[in-house]
């Protein structure tokens, strides 16, 4: 390729500017946004340092501040103003993303490092048992246990009442009934993962007189998830083509299995997606299991009866101890619920791209 | 098999309004029946109401009676599902499944109905692909997805998997529009080949395919824009291309429309 068929703007210039006489323009090389980046970067440190500031955000800001007039000046002097602008958004937008991804990275980091003190075989496959708090060792293997029995209870719960109520909103809903439906599904995805634990708990164990068990902090998380599976399958099914919907309803196949045979299998990749996503928004509750669930020390596998522990809850009361050890544990056990996060988050892309209808040829 | 249409007094709505006013006519078994008219005067409403597809859009709504020998689509219990089964259609833009394969695509129909034999079934795919001119170019890669397919392949794809169903009735809504001249040639033929099975309807914008494939020729106009689109005559092809009775189509047909 030519050096004008690469450039995306060969024909440039103000509205009031001369038509360009060649389709080539003076350009900064490719290497010039790292360099001035860099450059303004050490400016920023330089500045932060000969005027004593003590912030680093300062020094960040400075240096962020630097780049932008740099870049714009540079641009404007060499290749017009038009793409001075361009390179202004550009600037922009790079910073805005590094400010994001600041904070994700150096809580990452953060937890690694404090995390992989403790964490070792012995620690996933033990119990707290009737170790004192403040002394080392134990492990979260109950609170695995509980995690992973009361998301599954959650999202056996969750997902087909959800999956079921955006198809009958997606596929058959109209009037007044699928109005109120969405209205409600709406009102619930902004409800406290708290208002939920309260609620179950008045029902469950203050009026019916049941006691503290995982399952009643699934149902209270299966109150948390069900509307985020309600709106992420809703946009999955509305992205299906109605034409496949006619196409097969004139191959005289009726609605049900339309829905079932065409209309689930072109959009499983993105539902299952969302339902891997509400799950793992629903790992890291800690209030509802706290009213619910209540913690415990020792394994407990059955959900259905006495108290559990899980991963959130664990982290919390093991902070609360306010020892060197349990601060060490808790590190570790936010690191076992952030990669059990983002293992959901793999496979839930894994699934989304496997699933995907193919076009290839 | 091949079944005639009787259609009387048949008015279509969406929602409050009137797409297609009081249309009669009828389409002979083992015939090609062509609808021609300008844009949006109703010719795919009509069409979708001969095999009740036109309820299927919200708020769509049916007057009237069309009879298929005799019963009327429209009667009380009847099953709009039993009548889709015999009245087969074809939509303007191809519209194959995207998850299935080609085979799993032209098998689809009696798949999901769940009526047919397992042994047949091979068979019947390939008798359909045959009978759409398609099995040549992808008999080797019938586990391929179907949309990896050409524009026009995808077309007789769909053709085939309409046909596999063994409908009394095809209706096809514009098959053409997206095909090059070649494609369009292939399911040109492939419509005369099939007369010979179905009773055939095809809206089409262009008038040499209509003058080419039909043997009957409805044209369709509409008073002006809101107002609903009316029959104007329907006739032997050859009397609708030469002399047709009313003015308006002669000036549609002759390019001095509006
Ligand atoms: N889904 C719909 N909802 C509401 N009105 C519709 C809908 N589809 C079509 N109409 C209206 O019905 C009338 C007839 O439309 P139709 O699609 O049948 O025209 P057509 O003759 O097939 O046109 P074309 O040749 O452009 O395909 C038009 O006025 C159109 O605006
Ligand atoms: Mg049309």
């Amino acid at each position: 390729m030519t050096d004008v068929m690469t450039d995306r703007r060969p024909l440039t210039g103000q509205p009031g500017d001369p038509l360009p006489v060649s389709l080539k323009q003076a350009r900064l090389p490719r290497w010039s946004p790292p360099v001035i980046a860099l450059v303004s970067a050490a400016a920023g440190c330089g500045i932060g340092l000969a005027a004593g500031l003590d912030s680093r955000i300062q020094w960040g800001l400075i240096a962020a501040l630097l780049f932008i007039v740099g870049t714009y000046a540079l641009a404007a002097a060499v290749e017009g103003r038009r793409q001075a602008k361009d390179r202004l958004a550009t600037s922009l937008v790079w910073i805005a993303f590094l400010l994001a991804v600041i904070p994700l990275a150096s809580l990452l980091w953060e937890t690694v490092a404090r995390g992989s003190k403790v964490l070792d075989g012995y620690f996933l496959s033990h119990s707290m048992g009737t170790l004192p708090d403040a002394m080392p060792g134990g492990g979260i293997y109950h609170a695995i246990i509980g995690t992973l029995e009361q998301v599954g209870l959650a999202t056996l719960i969750a997902a087909p009442l959800g999956l079921f109520t955006a198809i009958y909103l997606v596929e058959y809903g109209r009037g007044r009934l699928a109005k109120v439906v969405t209205f409600f599904v709406d009102v619930m995805t902004g409800i406290p993962s708290i208002v939920a634990g309260l609620f179950v708990l008045s029902v469950w164990i203050l009026i019916l007189g049941f006691g503290p068990s995982g399952f009643a902090g699934s149902m209270a998380l299966a109150i948390l998830m069900m509307p985020v599976v309600v709106r992420s399958t809703e946009e999955m099914l509305k992205l299906v083509p109605n034409e496949l919907r006619e196409a097969s309803l004139a191959l005289g196949v009726p609605k049900w299995r339309t829905i079932l045979k065409v209309v689930l299998p072109t959009s499983i990749g993105g539902i299952t997606t969302g339902v891997m996503l509400a799950i793992a928004r629903i790992a890291g509750e800690t209030a509802p299991v706290m009213l619910l669930v209540w913690g415990a020390k020792t394994i407990n596998s059955n959900p259905f009866e006495d108290a559990q522990q899980s991963l959130p809850l664990y982290v919390f009361q093991q902070w609360q101890q306010g020892s060197e050890a349990s601060y060490d544990r808790a590190w570790a056990a936010a690191l076992v619920l952030i990669a059990f996060v983002m293992v959901l988050n793999l496979v839930a892309r894994g699934i989304a791209r496997w699933k995907a209808p193919s076009t290839g040829r | 098999m091949a079944k005639r249409i009787d259609v009387s007094g048949l008015t279509a709505y969406y929602g409050s309004h009137k797409a297609i006013d009081d249309i009669s006519m009828s389409v002979e078994p083992r015939s090609v029946t062509a609808f021609i008219g300008p844009s949006g005067c109703g010719k795919s409403t009509f069409l979708r109401t001969l095999n009740r597809m036109h309820e299927v859009t919200p708020g769509g709504r049916v007057e009237g009676k069309v009879l298929l020998d005799d019963e009327n689509l429209y009667g009380s219990g009847v099953d709009p599902v039993a009548v889709r089964r015999t009245v087969g259609m074809v939509f303007q833009r191809p519209n194959p499944f995207p998850t299935m394969s080609i085979f799993d695509n032209v098998a689809a129909g009696l798949r999901l109905n769940g009526t047919y034999k397992k042994s047949d079934l091979k068979d019947i795919v390939e008798k359909s692909l045959k009978g759409a001119n398609l099995w040549n170019e992808v008999k080797d890669r019938l586990g391929k997805p179907g949309s990896g397919l050409s524009g026009g392949q995808q077309q007789r794809l769909c053709i085939a998997r309409a046909i596999a169903v063994e409908p009394q009735v095809l209706l096809m809504d514009e098959p053409c529009s997206a095909l090059d001249p070649i494609s369009t040639l292939a399911v040109e033929d492939l419509i005369g080949e099939l007369k010979e099975r179905f009773t055939i309807v095809i809206v089409t914008h262009n008038m040499q395919q209509a003058a080419r494939v039909s043997d009957r020729t409805a044209f369709f106009n509409l008073a002006a824009v809101g107002q609903p689109g009316k029959l104007v005559e329907i006739d032997d092809t050859e009397r609708i291309f030469s002399n047709p009775s009313v003015q308006a189509t002669e000036d549609y047909i002759s390019g001095r429309f509006g």
